[in-house]
């Protein structure tokens, strides 16, 4: 990781943090220098320059995701994906990964539960329908010696469904999701684990933000 | 009960039971239900036993905890008291006598293994064959109490099922064949068909109660017609299928089930059922479903279930709960069973689904316990807190905190041992799952075993920990509000727990007081009432008491007394009355303006609990010269007087209290008489409440002591009253009552003929010196001191021994006694034969003894009685022989008039003796 900082002039990347900063963001300038010179030791190339139009492909994110926040659902992985890839280009860039990880580490309660709605919600049609719920749940209840393996997911499904559903039309609205996770704060990542914990948060933190005061 | 365990339980002799693993299940069985009793029913836990429950006991002193008094002798009597004032629970070991089924179940709820040990000695004393003619009482009181209405309820409570029969009806047929053995041919129901409600009877039948229809062939009598209906079983005229109505009449009297009935028709049967009856019997006792159902009952129906302990009818209201365990629970119940299992089954996400569904029930529904205990639940919802997964720790910990407030749920947790998990989570690093568990933990401790469960895992610790909050209490900002919420629910478990000694002593060690000094300063009453119940709790312990008064929180409290809430205050003036008892206390709440503050609360009349802490901190106070002068100031001393009429015991026992320390002073005395004082304090003495007693004769001393007092108490016939409370069984009110009696007699009129009149006085005296308590000794010896001033009375006292009693004291230690025996024995010595009779006794040489003690009183009261006692020449050759001349003639030189003389006389005494003796000295050699 080093030596990749070394490519990049420490002016330039006080010129680009400086500009990051001016979003709503929940990190201060010397941080973000410091997300800078993180995510391009993520892109694993020589960034020569800012101007570099790079990003991290869904591998990359799909991979970092794990690594850093442990996650593993696969399904849930791509929704991380496409809510952090907000233009929808296919590649997460340096300001939408900043932005992101703005939200998961040091979040409001309304941003995350604004980001785990738009993970959830796999289509991007606004709606978290009970199909989509049950392709992220697919896997998380087995019963032995049920007939259909799908049955438990199912019923919980129907439950949970009907429990967040506030304006019965039978989907959940973001107002829905928004209302449930207020009443009922640990819902938050109802469908599917995408934030890290606060140890990973921690060590993250510590790890990036660290070594820079040393280095 | 007491005979269905006789017949059960299989017994090696007369009065042991065997240990096979069929009386360990019933044992652990009763002990169960023992142990729940009083939670469930407290109020028919209350009823007294028509006789004690007795055996011998292996429990010690040690093992019992708050609640109970217990003696130097190792003798333990419980606070609780029936109307009579006589203790529910007593042990002098090895005997214990327990009075109501409270009393069991604490003996049931105690920290140690000797639960089941106390099970079978009860059981082995026959004891619960009294409590037949109990239960029936009992379930008698509270069926009627439930239902309004009259005996026949009974009757209804003692039906049989179909499901009874039917078991009945299997058993029975494994009688039937050819064989050898067999002793019956056939067992035949009449109709196959069966109503889902299990009965065979035709519909019409049904309404009279029937059920169904048996033929039995037994060997040697002729074919049996049997008619089972829910009143019992009795022969019919013959129904084989449905025949002719004149068939279904009654041709017998009615038999409690089939079994009897059988026993009672065939000689055959009788005979061969007694060698396989304990078999029989075991598959008629109840299986455990039977706390299940319990919880699921209305509580009207208490009658049923409690009877089941009793006899039979605990089988028969047994079946039918199982058999429609099926039906008769709601969906709900399912449902949740259901989501019971995908907590098992499901990964991280499901489990959290879960969690989410199952709060959206009514926690507080009977059906969710029921579904959660049964489907083992608990269990799981526990485990999860093993997971380091902050969302589902506080999905599992909300549900359990809103479950933990059903006693059984409470109970079935810590049995789980779900609480060590609990208490595990407490180290967790997220606030919210800290407050949440402290919360349930605070929950969950209602009962013993779980608040010595949460010290054992050092949970008082972890609690104690939460505590440290944010340093400055008035001013928390933002960032500590979230702590400060944490620790009001660390307080609220610790305040829980802090009702066993044991735990009180824990918070201690876990350096909880300093901490709570800390949290005294906030401003929210919801944070300032559990911390205060908590000092309250804790100053039961020693130090403590020094802690709370170096941490600086004398102040605060003081200041909370001047608070609106009462709760709040009734909490802090009982801890000023535990501390009190410390000068330093004391003086630091006059300085904080404490006094006025206690003074204040004693308008609020209608607080029993307010008053009765309020008096009690002003009592305690007033042991201060100065603060008593503070309460002068205020006109207490009228006030407390006013509180002498219509005031339950706890209060009066405080005002009395003060009242004794307020006599203390001459003027107070007089302040007493004149407020019309005097009257209704006699009347307390008429009273069983021993505190109360202690304390009214300690007023009756001080005010004896005022000639014009003593005038009006003798006019109330005070001092019989004062006399007959030495035949109190309590050693202390004994000794208070002597001492309130030594007053009484030097300063009323006609003392020594109103002494003979009183019947039997003497005797009492004479008895208690034989106690075993120095306590009552000492005080005896001081009312001898003063009966015996008069020529008559002395005459009785020697006519009863009072010699030889006296002298047997000589070598028992204590200043106290000494100085007391030492006068009472000068005080006999004014007769002439009891000098000599002391001599003989050899009271001279220990009396020589306490010439060289430390305290004055006692040298002092010894020179008088030696002064007595030389007046017998032979005690002087014993006097002389002891050495006791040379400290006499220091004591010649005492600034006492009396005792100068004393010595100087008794000195003289000796010497005259001495020109024979000196001059038989001279003449041996070995001078």
């Amino acid at each position: 990781m080093l030596p990749v900082r070394s490519k990049m002039s420490k002016r330039m990347i006080q010129n680009l943090a400086e500009s990051i900063c001016k979003k709503p963001i929940h990190f201060n300038k010397r941080e973000v220098e410091c997300l800078i010179r993180e995510f391009h030791a993520l892109l694993e190339e020589p960034a020569s320059s800012a101007r570099s139009v790079g990003g991290l492909d869904r591998w990359k994110l799909r991979s970092f995701l794990h690594n850093a926040f442990g996650l593993t659902n696969d399904t849930i992985m791509d929704g991380v994906f496409r809510t952090f890839d907000k233009d929808n280009d296919g590649l997460v860039s340096l300001k939408e990964w900043i932005e992101g990880l703005s939200v998961v580490l040091r979040g409001t309660l309304d941003e995350r539960i604004k980001y785990c709605f738009h993970v959830y919600d796999l289509n991007a049609d606004k709606y978290i329908t009970r199909e989509e719920m049950l392709q992220m749940l697919r896997y998380s209840l087995r019963l032995p010696g049920e007939e259909d393996p799908y049955d438990g997911i199912k019923d919980l499904v129907e439950i949970t469904l009907k429990r967040m559903d506030h304006d019965h039309d039978d989907r959940l609205s973001l107002d829905d999701f928004t209302k449930s996770v207020k009443e009922v704060n640990h819902v938050l990542e109802a469908f599917g684990t995408c934030l890290p914990n606060t140890t990973r948060i921690e060590t993250f933190q510590q790890r990036v933000f660290q070594s820079q005061v040393h280095g | 009960m007491g005979t269905l365990l006789t017949k059960v339980a299989k017994w090696s002799s007369e009065d042991k039971l065997d240990s096979t693993a069929l009386n360990s299940l019933l044992l652990k069985d009763i002990m169960l239900f023992v142990e729940d009793f009083s939670a469930l029913h407290p109020h028919e836990a209350e009823i007294l036993f028509e006789e004690p429950l007795q055996w011998n006991s292996t429990l010690v002193a040690s093992d019992f905890e708050a609640d109970y008094d217990i003696n130097e002798s190792g003798e333990v009597e419980s606070q609780e008291k029936d109307e009579n004032g006589c203790p529910t629970l007593e042990l002098s070991p090895p005997n214990i006598s327990v009075r109501n089924f409270n009393q069991l179940s604490n003996l049931m709820n105690m920290e140690n293994d000797k639960r089941l040990q106390e099970v079978q000695a009860c059981i082995e004393g026959k004891c619960f064959d009294h409590l037949v003619g109990f239960e029936s009482h009992l379930h008698l009181k509270s069926f009627n109490q439930q239902h309004g209405i009259s005996n026949h309820g009974l009757i209804l409570a003692f039906r049989l099922n179909p499901a009874f029969v039917d078991q009945e009806v299997e058993y029975l047929q494994g009688f039937c064949g050819s064989g050898e053995n067999r002793v019956l041919k056939s067992v035949q129901y009449t109709s196959d068909y069966e109503y889902p409600n299990g009965c065979r009877a035709p519909l019409w039948r049904q309404i009279e109660g029937e059920m169904c229809y048996l033929v039995i062939e037994p060997y040697d009598t002729e074919t049996l017609y049997i008619t089972c209906s829910s009143a019992g079983v009795f022969l019919n005229l013959g129904v084989k299928d449905e025949g002719d109505d004149g068939a279904y009449k009654q041709a017998s009297e009615v038999f409690k089930n089939v079994v009897t009935l059988l026993k009672n028709k065939s000689q055959l049967f009788a005979e061969n059922l007694t060698s396989q009856e304990t078999k029989c019997h075991i598959f008629l006792f109840p299986p455990p479903f039977f706390f299940f159902r319990k919880s699921q009952l209305q509580p009207g129906e208490v009658f049923s279930e409690t009877s089941s302990e009793s006899d039979q009818s605990y089988e028969e209201e047994e079946q039918p709960a199982r058999r429609q365990r099926n039906t008769d629970y709601p969906s709900e119940y399912w449902q949740i069973q259901k989501l019971v299992k995908y907590l098992r089954a499901g990964d991280q996400t499901a489990t959290l689904l879960t969690l989410y569904a199952l709060m959206d029930y009514d926690l507080t529904h009977e059906t969710y316990h029921l579904a959660m205990q049964d489907s083992g639940g608990l269990k799981v919802l526990t485990n999860i807190l093993h997971l380091d997964e902050v969302n589902l720790q506080l999905g599992s910990l909300q549900i359990l905190r809103d479950i933990s407030h059903n006693a059984q749920t409470r109970r079935a947790i810590v049995d789980n041992g779900g609480l060590r998990s609990i208490v595990n989570v407490l180290d967790s690093r997220n606030k919210d799952v800290k407050a949440l568990a402290a919360e349930t933990i605070a929950n969950l401790t209602s009962f013993r075993r779980a608040r010595r469960t949460v010290r054992k895992y050092n949970g008082i610790s972890k609690l104690a920990k939460l505590l440290d909050c944010a340093p400055d209490l008035a001013n928390v900002d933002a960032k500590q509000e979230k702590d400060v919420e944490v620790a009001r629910f660390g307080v609220l478990a610790l305040w829980s727990c802090s009702r066993s000694p044991k735990n009180k002593e824990a918070i201690h060690k876990a350096g909880g007081v300093p901490l709570l000094g800390r949290l005294l300063k906030s401003p929210q009453m919801n944070m300032l009432i559990p911390v205060v119940g908590i000092l309250q709790n804790c100053a039961d312990e020693e130090s403590c008491k020094d802690a709370i008064q170096t941490e600086g929180m004398i102040k605060d409290l003081v200041q909370n007394l001047s608070n609106d809430n009462d709760e709040l205050r009734i909490h802090c003036a009982n801890v000023i009355f535990k501390c009190a008892e410390n000068k330093r206390t004391r003086t630091l709440v006059n300085e904080n303006k404490g006094l006025q503050a206690l003074v204040s609360l004693l308008g609020k009349t209608d607080n029993k609990k307010l008053m009765a802490a309020a008096t009690g901190a002003i009592w305690k106070c007033s042991l201060s010269p100065e603060n008593l002068d503070v309460f002068q100031e205020h006109k207490v001393l009228e006030t407390l007087i006013g509180l002498l009429t219509n005031q339950p015991e706890e209060v009066l026992v405080n005002v009395v209290g003060a009242l004794a320390e307020f006599a203390q002073k001459p003027a107070n005395k007089i302040t007493i008489r004149k407020c019309g004082g005097l009257k209704p304090l006699v009347h307390l003495l008429v009273g069983r409440n021993e505190p109360l007693l202690v304390n009214v004769t300690r007023v009756v001393e001080a005010c004896a002591t005022d000639l014009d007092n003593m005038a009006i108490i003798q006019e109330l016939d005070a001092i019989r009253w004062v006399w007959s409370l030495l035949k109190n069984p309590n050693p202390e009110v004994q000794s208070s009552a002597a001492w309130a009696l030594c007053p009484c007699i030097e300063n009323a009129k006609e003392a020594g003929e109103m002494v003979s009149t009183l019947m039997g006085a003497m005797e009492l005296v004479i008895d208690l010196l034989k106690s075993t308590n120095d306590d009552v000794l000492a005080s005896m010896c001081a009312v001898i001191a003063k009966i015996a001033k008069d020529k008559y009375n002395l005459a009785v006292l020697t006519d009863y021994e009072v010699v030889s009693l006296l002298a047997k004291l000589t070598d028992k230690p204590g200043d106290l006694l000494r100085c007391h025996l030492a006068q009472a024995i000068a005080q006999c010595c004014t007769w002439r034969n009891n000098r000599a009779a002391f001599g003989e006794a050899g009271v001279v040489p220990h009396l020589a003894l306490y010439l060289k003690s430390s305290d004055m009183k006692v040298r002092h009261s010894t020179v008088m009685a030696l002064h007595q006692l030389s007046k017998e020449s032979n005690n002087c050759v014993i006097m002389h022989s002891e050495g006791v001349v040379k400290p006499l003639i220091h004591f010649m030189g005492s600034d006492d008039e009396k005792v100068r003389n004393a010595a100087a006389d008794c000195v003289r005494n000796i010497r005259l003796l001495f020109p024979g003796q000196s001059r038989a000295k001279k003449s041996t050699p070995c001078m």
